[in-house]
């Protein structure tokens, strides 16, 4: 569970190299400080988002991955202890500014979540439902369809889509929810671990549809599989969990190309965790 | 007790035994309890309506159907009908539900939405609750004392202005339609926002999240996706909170006028079978007790169709939101 104590000495004040994307950045996070109420859950992390690329978050329990993917859309302005310090500038527009309304920065940046959760209406309804948020005027059959088709759920589905969404298999249901997350074709795509609930072949269909959607989206992808992040990631960003001070505080560890974070790791403790030395 | 099969399964250390006679011995008599309760249920309901039949047979055989649609209830020459009782027991009861329905549904919003501190919620819960302790003879005499002066210049007002409409046609002389819809809306009120409350609380935190993460604001939130989420839960509490207004007697027996006219005045008296029946009954004879115990059987003919027909479309919303066989 816990960090080998190796470096326990420098590692409450370590900060990771900030990693230079070599593409486009669309969101340039850097969170300084989040807090839970009084608990410090997260500090001093760099991650930069890169266009049309997959980026994956990887980390022992704890590590507050998964706090940092909620604080791009803002998802974590629902719990209301949450107190975010630092900045996520998207498109040059820092989220966390004055006056910017969560619900547009979650309109531009939609989520995947972990357990599946279609709405208790029809299979068309749930993939339309971010169409009629967005007040679209145009061809909602076609769009669906095209959403549908994308999430690889189009065949299964297109005879029932009257059906409620709930009436699907758990990994139908999260292919459902990437659909109705699509449909309105935001920037960016946040996944936290939408895989941890399906069997190995959903895993892998959704696997293969998240490559195809770098094409056209960014994606940020949370996992606790390091197999998946190897699969699909093109750039990983380890996170590990501080213990030293009495708290649990996560931080980055160490960012960039997937292939060298795994292979050629620069900070002994992603050596440690690549290896499968904790977990 | 059983033989345990199983007996040389267990290693020498190991502390897993059958269960013993003594816990076998108390399932079944648990069990037996549940059933003689639940057969309890059914062979009360036979009975009062083998009772009310029995009572009512005379009355039945005299009158047969034209009892649904008379409109004269005179114990002198002997004439009964209940139409005009059925009239205003469900536009009464219609009334109120529209009324508690929107009133309970809005505080079980208000209550479980994020609106107010959760421990504020809990105190709010109590009052709404507290309203289902007060006894219906108060809510008469609050109707009475207190509400009817209360809207008295506003009914005359609107019969002044808006007379032509059929709801405002007539002049608010004391009891009435309204004053009897109104109490009977804050006496369901409970019910419904305490079901709703439930309702409510039961979506899991996926579906909130699931629906701020698409980029609803609060109101859509609430709106496009907790409403229908809960839309079971708010039909039991709907179909219970008419239930209840059906069958409420005394209040209305103080209310509604006792009028014996099928009018779409708000402000008209009338009557409702409940209320005929507390009303009628202490001076009834004969014939007349008869003609009650068929009113009585009307009554519960009405609320039996009601919650089996709110039942059937609670069913068909769980079939087609929720995906369930």
């Amino acid at each position: 569970m816990n960090a080998p104590a190796s470096d326990m000495t420098s590692v409450s004040d370590f900060i990771a190299e900030p990693y230079v994307t070599q593409g486009s950045t669309v969101i340039d996070c850097n969170v300084k400080k989040i807090f839970y109420g009084s608990f410090l859950a997260v500090r001093d992390s760099f991650v930069p988002i890169e266009k049309n690329k997959i980026t994956a978050f990887i980390g022992p329990s704890g590590c507050g991955k998964s706090t940092v993917l909620r604080s791009l859309n803002r998802m974590n302005d629902l719990i209301p202890i949450f107190r975010f310090e630092g900045t996520v500038n998207y498109h040059g527009q820092d989220i966390y500014a004055k006056g910017v309304d969560p619900v547009v920065v979650r309109r531009y940046i939609g989520m995947v979540f972990q357990q599946p959760n279609p709405f208790s209406m029809s299979i068309y309804d749930n993939v339309a439902f971010g169409l009629r948020l967005n007040k679209f005027k145009g061809n909602y059959d076609e769009k669906v369809q095209k959403a549908l088709e994308r999430a690889a759920l189009w065949k299964e589905v297109k005879d029932k889509l009257k059906n409620s969404g709930l009436s699907l298999s758990g990994g139908q249901q999260q292919r459902l929810c990437i659909a109705r997350a699509i449909a309105t074709e935001p920037d960016v795509l946040l996944m936290d671990e939408p895989c941890s609930a399906l069997d190995p072949i959903a895993t892998r269909q959704v696997e293969e549809l998240m490559l195809e959607l770098r094409e056209r989206f960014t994606v940020a992808l949370v996992t606790h599989n390091m197999q998946q992040a190897t699969r699909v990631g093109d750039t990983t960003a380890f996170f590990s969990v501080d213990i030293s001070q009495g708290g649990r505080t996560g931080y980055l560890v160490e960012m960039g190309p997937t292939k060298q974070v795994f292979e050629d790791p620069q900070q002994k403790l992603t050596k440690e965790y690549v290896a499968g030395e904790f977990s | 007790m059983a033989t345990n099969p199983f007996e040389r399964a267990g290693s020498s250390g190991t502390i897993t035994r059958p269960p013993s006679g003594g816990e076998l011995t108390t399932d079944s008599v648990f069990r037996g309890i549940a059933y003689v309760c639940a057969a309890l249920i059914v062979v009360l309901t036979a009975l009062i309506l083998w009772e009310l039949g029995k009572e009512a047979m005379p009355a039945i055989s005299k009158y047969g159907l034209g009892f649904w649609y008379g409109t004269t209830w005179d114990v002198n020459k002997g004439v009964f009908g209940v139409l005009p009782e059925i009239w205003g027991t469900l536009y009464s009861s219609l009334l109120a539900l529209l009324l508690g329905g929107v009133f309970g549904i809005s505080i079980a919003i208000f209550l479980t939405q994020d609106f107010i501190h959760a421990k504020l919620a809990v105190v709010f819960r109590t009052i709404v609750e507290l309203l289902a302790a007060i006894p219906s003879v108060v809510y008469g005499l609050w109707g009475i004392y207190v509400l009817i002066p209360m809207i008295r210049p506003g009914a005359e007002w609107l019969h002044q202005h808006f007379g032509w409409v059929p709801f405002f046609s007539t002049d608010l002389s004391g009891p009435g339609m309204a004053p009897a819809a109104l109490v009977l809306a804050i006496m369901i009120l409970p019910t419904v926002a305490a079901i709703s409350v439930d309702a409510f609380r039961r979506i899991p935190y996926k579906v909130k999240e699931a629906a701020y993460g698409m980029g609803t604001t609060k109101w859509e939130a609430i709106l496009k996706v907790m409403l229908p989420t809960a839309s079971s839960g708010i039909l039991a509490a709907l179909v219970l909170g008419f239930g209840r207004a059906l069958g409420e007697t005394m209040a209305l027996a103080m209310l509604i006028g006792n009028a014996n006219q099928i009018n779409l005045s708000l402000f008209a008296p009338a009557n409702t079978l409940a209320s005929l029946l507390a009303s009628s009954f202490p001076e009834a004879g004969g014939i007349e007790v008869q003609a009650l115990m068929y009113a009585a059987l009307v009554l519960l003919l009405i609320t039996f169709i009601v919650n089996v027909a709110g039942l059937a479309v609670q069913q068909y919303t769980v079939r087609k939101f929720e995906g369930k066989a």
